[in-house]
């Protein structure tokens, strides 16, 4: 069985999901992530799925459920690089993803965390 | 190679191009469209590739043998050259049926003596030409499908451009009638070109659409939804107060969409949003 | 992984099948040339069904064919289980109901991501899925 490496850059966490993922990998994943963010303290996660070919409601909830975690870890987590016809057939799956932020690439990605983490630092947490 | 075989095949050998000139003539009777230098390339190169059949021993009983291969071809050739001319597939098959006037007088001509042999080549060479006049009527109507739908394609394509308005900003004015396939279209070319700009913004103008019901509401909330998926997000212009009107009426929920009533005004929050300032300098 | 053949079948007996079963769809698709979307849309669907077969089914096997309408061609797939059955089928048909797991998305989702969807099901004898996409 396959399994995600995370990459860690400062506070945040790097993950990039190359593979066709069995259903265990994406589970293992979902554990290695909280397991690191607590760890680490990171306050960050970018999820890279540019090269996904399909997402289906499996990796979907998984997205989902890394979320909902990192958020009560205080983690902010970002998923960027859905490809349009994933998106599309999300859609049509009926998942919205709702609570999972998004962004077109991991540049904008980084963006994201960042100005999330600055927000935090300003609001003095 | 059977005798009908041998016996057309010498004919076309010897008098090849005497044929191929009744043979336009024949079809010209009829007044039907063409040139005759053209008419005369075509039945040329399809008596040449019937001729390569013959010397094969191609049975006509079976068109689709490799031994017919190049006057299927040559058949293609014709029908599809036809078919973009305009002319129609009664006139295309006609056009190979009037080949059967030369090659039967030649016939007749060589088996004075013996009627039986006769009656065997009329009818193998009948079968063979009208074969091909089936075939060749069967490619024009796949040409003129493929030509359809080309033209569907190019006009789907046409009425809906994905435009870049400013550095991150994409516009697609929607014009005409929302269906599943048109939004479905619009709905592939904007993503991918998101992706490919990078573009966070994209301006949907419905000013050009007639009417929105809950189907054209729901396939807008879907493009909507995909954008916000991958990380963008979509404004909707263009709604005019009839259309808004309708929208309360139908209890459609807009899902928490950004709403404008021009372009203009999505433009200009679309700038804001992406960060940029628009200012007019002072006049000298 | 060679080109499956147009028409044939495989076990889906655990997780490692359903990603094979993701794979051999992608290679049909592709095969009879459909759009990226509709590839994707059907891949996405078998990944589902295959998903609910295993886990839901007690495991059994995807068959394919390639089916023709006229000038049209198309893929259709068939899930088939000797599982438990679907006790309430229009219960298991409506968007997100969940039988603990969630079989409910993967179920209705697939419908919307094909052409043509066919369910029989018989509680104590066993469950098969039917789609079709065409091109």
């Amino acid at each position: 069985m396959d399994r995600i490496p995370i990459l860690q850059m400062g506070r945040n966490l790097l993950v990039t999901i190359q593979v066709d993922m069995q259903d265990q990998t994406a589970i293992r994943l979902q554990d290695d992530l909280s397991s690191k963010i607590e760890a680490t303290g990171a306050n960050g996660v970018l999820i890279d799925i540019s090269a996904l070919e399909i997402v289906d409601s499996f990796i979907g909830r998984m997205l989902a459920s890394i979320s909902g975690i990192a958020r009560v870890l205080d983690a902010t987590v970002v998923v960027v690089g859905m490809q349009p016809a994933v998106a599309i057939t999300l859609v049509e799956l009926g998942l919205s993803l709702d609570g999972v932020r998004t962004a077109l690439n991991v540049e904008r990605g980084m963006k994201q965390l960042t100005a999330a983490q600055d927000h935090d630092v300003d609001a003095g947490s | 190679m059977n005798t009908q075989n041998t016996a057309l095949e010498a004919l076309l050998k010897t008098d090849r191009d005497a044929i191929v000139d009744e043979w336009v003539a024949e079809f010209r009777v009829n007044l039907s469209k063409g040139n005759v230098t053209h008419l005369t390339t075509e039945a040329r190169s399809v008596l040449d590739a019937l001729a390569k059949g013959v010397a094969a021993d191609g049975d006509p009983a079976r068109f689709d043998t490799e031994a017919w291969s190049p006057l299927r071809d040559a058949l293609e050739a014709v029908s599809a050259s036809r078919a973009a001319q305009g002319s129609t597939s009664g006139e295309t098959s006609r056009f190979v049926l009037a080949s059967k006037k030369p090659l039967f007088d030649r016939l007749q001509a060589t088996f004075t003596k013996d009627a039986t042999a006769l009656a065997g080549n009329l009818w193998w060479l009948s079968q063979l030409v009208d074969r091909a006049a089936q075939y060749t009527a069967d490619a024009y109507q796949r040409t003129r499908e493929d030509i359809i739908n080309r033209q569907q394609q190019e006009l789907l394509e046409l009425s809906t451009p994905v435009v870049k308005l400013w550095d991150g900003v994409l516009a697609v004015p929607m014009i005409g009638t929302l269906d599943s396939a048109r939004t479905q279209l619009v709905m592939e070319t904007l993503l991918q070109r998101i992706v490919e700009t990078g573009s966070e913004l994209a301006i949907v103008d419905i000013t050009g659409v007639p009417t929105v019901d809950t189907l054209v509401a729901q396939h807008l909330l879907k493009t909507v939804t995909a954008i916000r998926l991958m990380g963008a997000d979509c404004i909707i212009s263009g709604i005019r107060p009839q259309i808004a009107q309708t929208i309360v009426h139908l209890g459609i929920d807009l899902q928490g969409i950004t709403t404008k009533a021009t372009l203009a005004d999505a433009l200009s929050l679309a700038l804001k949003q992406t960060g940029y300032v628009v200012t007019r300098p002072k006049a000298a | 992984m060679s080109t499956p053949d147009r028409d044939g079948s495989m076990a889906l007996r655990n997780e490692q099948d359903i990603v094979m079963s993701r794979q051999t769809v992608r290679k049909l698709t592709q095969e009879l040339k459909f759009s990226l979307v509709d590839q994707t849309k059907m891949i996405t669907a078998a990944s589902e069904l295959s998903r609910n077969t295993v886990v839901y089914g007690g495991g059994g096997e995807m068959r394919w064919e390639t089916v023709t309408n006229g000038v049209r061609q198309g893929l259709r797939l068939h899930f088939e289980d000797k599982g438990p059955g679907i006790p309430d089928m229009e219960l298991a048909l409506t968007d997100g109901w969940t039988s603990g797991k969630g079989m409910g998305v993967g179920l209705s989702g697939s419908r919307r991501l094909v052409n043509e969807f066919e369910i029989r099901s018989e509680v104590g004898v066993g469950t098969c899925v039917s789609i079709t996409r065409w091109k």
